[in-house]
């Protein structure tokens, strides 16, 4: 029999601004000695790390230290690359993620992801929104449509494509794609979301419009954003990890809060990191 | 509001894989039946006599020997005359047009075009141009001509990717060198350009050796050993044709002959995608 | 250039050759005369037409699906090994020339057609043999057009919890659409020429079918068989005929641009 991650089937969905606020240091996803590998090479190896429910952590670190590979694996999306190999343990909300019996298509509902480059489907803006939806069983339209109407709403988005929402996704601008790719994730009331450096794709306009929206995911969702920019992740983040290459692969050089890892770092690695002398 | 729960999408999953699994299968079986069958009636009748011997009794005894010339003069022809027309049009478009002038845009609409014309209105039209106009009547030469028409569209493609894939700092080189454009093309392009055009000629060929309804009303049908260019011969497609509908009993025969023209074809499609694949570095289709 | 001097060189010579049966039959009685019987000084188009149109319309329903589902067998549900087999398999029927179809068909299809409701050259042979011969080009330029959609949106649709079919029917198929589309009509005009393989096995009977079980004959293979013994008037419809083919392409291609042009961003 398949096990699936267990649905809160009675949890109300709010919108953003009516959630309530949570940052318990909580862990919601708890990963150990986790380690990736592409055939051979690895990506990075024996990184434990947890998660806390309702907060943002920034996963921060120079690039190709495999922070995009940690995130994908998160949400068991490393299974779509051939040869690739993961080991270690990894548990959202008690549910073993990386056991073969686990039904990843609920998982990945329950984890969302947004990515570098805006990727919106060829689709109308409606039917990039609705398509998961339907998906994922709501088959109501009322329902549907408020439930697009209100993740636009939170996003910022509503304003601006309410009057065209059966136009192509595609002719959005770069912000509002990504905006739209967020909406896209949010729509199905994940617990956690993924989101690989999601402004470096984007000009300093859009990317001040998307980090203001991140400030205001605070406390509603977990958040777990990889990002390059130092300055971007002593705004926004509650907790931050660093991760490093070392040997040959990726390795966590140093995790704890924000203000810790900014301010009074313990490793000399870290205090070069984050004051700019190194990476 | 509720949450999304998840619908059950595994009944649906697994109606789509067994719809293309079956898919996958029919055609699969299907194709097997077909070449099994012509392999299995046609191989007993191959031998090296059979492939030099002149056609017995309407070509039910005997081999296909003055065919095979035929053929390959008809072959010849068609690319004597399509190579040299090809390779001009194809440097016209690489070279002296960009990829949006109104110019390069015509002329790649007709290429289009001209591909999609049928090859029995290609026998018509070589029928009343080569033949009867120009005075050939039914000859290799007048087939080699239709063929050739059918075949430069596939050619100036092919070629012309082959010159736009030279990279842009060959040129540049040469010009910093003071080296003259006709020197350039000559010397550095052309070379350079022989992949895509070598692929162009491959694929040319196996049309041209598969067209049967443009050789029927051009080079005619006799099957003895052709003495010039203007002498009717039978094309192995037309051969195939003749003794599957006009002579009785010619099946084994036919068979045979199929399996020699399939194996030509697949000798010289898998060359050029071979060539393609690794001179040009791309896949191509080969239609 | 060259090639659009050939084009209006086919079109000025089929026209010149078919102006005696336009100027001596008139255009309209191509159409609306009895029957197709050149030695009686008729020259009804019609069933012929029909004949051309049901064995394209056939072939074109039936492979489509099936070369579309092949192409994403490939891609998307086969392992490696077997894709790859496959893929070489669909390449080499591509490359078989159409009167090998057509022999086959009339040696092994119209034998078992005949089993089972005589005659066995008809329709569903034509229609048979045509499916086979376009499905193979199908599939490869759909296989071509599945493998131009960005990962990105397949990504996109895995990190979303959608199901394989469920990003095939809903994100591929959408970002695929204009090569596929692209594909199809390039085939179909390929059945409406056919001439060997349909000639080989439809039986050419001059006649509207009414089953698929009935002799049909096309207009390309009417061409085929009487060209060879057709003199004046009979030769002129003869060509007549082709200008008709022409007509059908050009029009099968004007209608796909028109499409195309209308929906790329929809």
């Amino acid at each position: 029999m398949k096990s699936s991650v267990p649905t809160p089937g009675t949890r109300p969905w709010f919108p953003l601004e009516k959630r309530p606020a949570c940052c318990e240091p909580t862990p919601i996803i708890e990963v150990e000695q986790l380690s990736l590998h592409y055939g051979q090479k690895p990506a990075f190896h024996d990184v434990t790390l947890s998660i806390n429910k309702g907060c943002i952590t920034a996963l921060v670190g120079p690039s190709g230290c495999g922070k995009t590979s940690f995130l994908t694996s998160l949400n068991r999306l490393t299974d779509l690359i051939p040869g690739c190999r993961l080991s270690g343990r990894i548990r959202l909300d008690g549910l073993d993620v990386l056991a073969p019996h686990t039904d990843v298509i609920r998982l990945r509902r329950r984890v969302g992801m947004i990515f570098q480059k805006p990727n919106p489907f060829p689709l109308s803006i409606k039917k990039n929104l609705e398509f998961p939806l339907r998906e994922h069983g709501i088959k109501d339209r009322e329902q549907i449509g408020t439930c697009i109407e209100t993740v636009l709403r939170d996003v910022g988005l509503w304003e601006e494509v309410k009057d065209r929402l059966n136009s192509p996704a595609l002719a959005l601008s770069g912000g509002q794609q990504q905006r739209l790719c967020m909406a896209r994730a949010l729509v199905l009331s994940p617990d956690v979301l993924l989101m690989d450096e999601p402004c470096s794709a984007l000009d300093p306009l859009s990317s001040g419009i998307v980090e203001d929206l991140l400030v205001g995911l605070r406390n509603r969702y977990t958040v777990l954003i990889v990002t390059h920019n130092l300055a971007q992740a002593r705004r926004i983040a509650d907790y931050a990890a660093l991760l490093w290459i070392q040997n040959g692969a990726g390795q966590l050089i140093e995790a704890g809060t924000a203000k810790q890892i900014f301010e009074e770092p313990r490793e000399s690695l870290t205090a070069a990191y984050v004051s700019g002398m190194r990476g | 509001m509720a949450e999304p729960v998840g619908r059950n999408h595994m009944p649906r999953e697994w109606f789509a894989a067994v719809l293309v699994w079956s898919a996958a299968a029919l055609v699969t079986v299907t194709f097997c039946w077909l070449l099994g069958d012509i392999l299995w009636h046609g191989l007993s009748q191959i031998s090296w006599t059979f492939l030099t011997a002149p056609p017995r009794n309407a070509g039910r005894e005997g081999g296909i020997g003055p065919i095979i010339v035929s053929t390959a003069l008809i072959l010849g022809v068609c690319l004597g005359v399509s190579l040299p027309i090809g390779v001009g049009t194809a440097v016209l478009l690489a070279e002296f047009t960009t990829d949006d002038s109104l110019f390069g845009r015509l002329t790649r609409r007709s290429l289009d075009m001209l591909s999609g014309v049928p090859s029995i209105v290609f026998g018509l039209f070589g029928n009343a141009f080569f033949c009867k106009t120009l005075g050939l009547g039914f000859s290799i030469l007048s087939g080699g001509l239709t063929l050739a028409c059918m075949v430069l569209p596939i050619l100036i493609r092919s070629t012309e990717e082959g010159f736009r894939a030279v990279p842009a700092d060959y040129r540049l080189s040469a010009a910093a060198l003071g080296l003259s454009r006709t020197t350039t093309l000559v010397h550095l392009l052309l070379p350079a350009a022989v992949p895509g055009l070598l692929v162009g000629l491959m694929l040319g060929v196996g049309r041209a050796i598969a067209e049967t309804a443009a050789l029927i009303f051009t080079s005619g049908y006799v099957d003895r050993m052709p003495e010039s260019l203007l002498d009717s011969g039978r094309a192995l497609s037309i051969h195939i044709f003749d003794l599957s509908m006009n002579v009785p009993g010619g099946d084994a025969n036919a068979y045979a002959s199929a399996l020699v023209l399939v194996a030509l074809l697949l000798a010289i499609n898998g060359t050029a995608s071979w060539l393609a694949e690794h001179w040009l570095h791309r896949r191509i289709v080969t239609i | 250039m060259i090639a659009g001097a050939i084009v209006l060189l086919i079109v000025v010579f089929l026209v010149m050759e078919a102006l005696p049966a336009l100027r001596h039959v008139g255009i309209a009685r191509f159409f609306t005369d009895p029957s197709w019987h050149p030695a009686e000084g008729l020259y009804d188009l019609t069933p012929m037409l029909w004949g051309t149109l049901f064995a394209m319309v056939g072939s074109v329903l039936i492979a489509t699906p099936l070369g579309i589902l092949s192409a994403v067998f490939c891609r998307y549900y086969a392992p490696p090994a077997v894709a790859r087999t496959y893929r070489k398999l669909i390449e080499l029927l591509a490359g078989i020339p159409s009167v090998v179809y057509g022999f086959w068909g009339l040696v092994v299809l119209v034998p078992l057609i005949g089993a089972i409701h005589p005659p066995g050259p008809s329709l569903l042979a034509g229609v048979a043999i045509l499916t086979i011969m376009i499905l193979p080009t199908i599939a490869l330029m759909a296989d071509s057009s599945l493998t131009n959609v960005p990962q990105q949106y397949v990504r996109g649709a895995a990190a979303l919890g959608l199901s394989r079919w469920a990003t095939i029917r809903g994100v591929v198929f959408p970002a695929a659409k204009s090569g596929l589309f692209t594909g199809v009509i390039l085939e179909t005009g390929r059945a409406i020429g056919e001439t060997m393989a349909i000639l080989m096995v439809c039986g050419n009977v001059v006649q509207t079918p009414h089953s698929l079980f009935d002799p049909i004959r096309t207009l390309t293979a009417n061409i085929a068989l009487e060209m060879a013994y057709a003199v004046g008037d009979h030769r002129a419809a003869l060509f007549v005929s082709g200008l008709v083919l022409m007509a059908m392409i050009a029009a099968l291609v004007g209608a796909a641009d028109w499409i195309s042009r209308g929906r790329i961003y929809g």
